[in-house]
């Protein structure tokens, strides 16, 4: 225990909205090698295993994960069809650098850097770095999150409505 | 409320506005008392003040003489409702990034089977 780079452990998602530049910082430990993180995030029928809500489907639609390749995905659920694309610039075992965007708002371009840090026991640390281009976009994609998840409360809604638990 | 949450992230991105805030948990205080631990005048103070004042940190009573300054709890609580929707959302992305890794472990091959689910 005591031979692990650091005394902190992220078994949860841990985040924090940079208060000095536009950013959001996601860590999160997992069990598995830095190998693995890596190809889930660069195979693509991987990815869409486990990129988008349970409840709804990502289909991959370009993925060329090489440095200077590019990405598109649709996430979607009945009628509703969302779609997200980036280029990666850096595509390497332990660091991925991409751009991320929501085409709903194309002009909300977040430069994401992943890095994988083997933490030496079976175990490693994944650390999201999203960069925005000013205060107010940053808070958009915070606030994105927030939007899904009143939608999703809407459709529960729905679903309680038709099945007549409501 | 959106915007207002973009000028409490504005707000806070100064140092110095940070301090003041986290002083103000302690309890009100004056722009006087405020101005004292740093090597500013009142009115550059005053100025920090009316940016948390504007992103609705901060009130200025109208009746009192020394007109204390007052910490809006409320809109830290809403901020921080905005970032756990936003936690909670990522640590179910990697709950389901959990399950994929110990699939990967099982197969140990290179061939994963694609999903045909809807």
């Amino acid at each position: 225990m005591s031979t692990t780079s650091t005394d902190t452990r992220y078994d949860q998602a841990a985040i924090e909205a940079d208060p000095a530049i536009p950013a959001i910082h996601i860590w999160r430990d997992f069990a598995g090698t830095p190998d693995q993180l890596f190809r889930a995030h660069t195979d693509p029928d991987l990815y869409a295993r486990w990129i988008g809500p349970a409840d709804r489907t990502a289909v991959i639609d370009r993925w060329d994960a090489t440095d200077g390749g590019a990405f598109r995905f649709l996430d979607s659920r009945d009628e509703d069809q969302q779609a997200f694309r980036g280029c990666f610039h850096t595509v390497r075992p332990d660091r991925i650098v991409q751009t991320f965007t929501w085409e709903g708002m194309p002009d909300d371009v977040a430069l994401e850097t992943l890095t994988f840090e083997d933490l030496g026991d079976g175990h490693t640390r994944l650390h999201a770095l999203s960069l925005c281009d000013s205060f107010e976009s940053r808070d958009a994609w915070l606030r994105s999150g927030m939007e899904i998840g009143v939608n999703d409360g809407y459709a529960q809604i729905d679903r309680m409505l038709a099945d007549g638990s409501l | 409320m959106a915007d207002q949450l973009s000028r409490v992230f504005a707000a806070l991105a100064d140092p110095t506005r940070r301090d003041m805030v986290a002083r103000l948990t302690d309890g009100d205080a004056t722009v006087g008392e405020l101005a004292e631990p740093y090597a500013v005048s009142v009115q550059a103070v005053s100025k920090h003040l009316k940016v948390l004042e504007e992103a609705g940190l901060v009130t200025r009573s109208r009746e009192a003489q020394r007109r204390p300054v007052h910490l809006e709890a409320e809109v830290f609580d809403l901020m921080t409702k905005w970032i756990e929707r936003y936690r909670q959302r990522a640590e179910e992305r990697y709950q389901r990034l959990d399950a994929l890794l110990a699939e990967l472990d099982e197969e140990h091959t290179d061939t994963p089977m694609k999903g045909t689910a809807s």
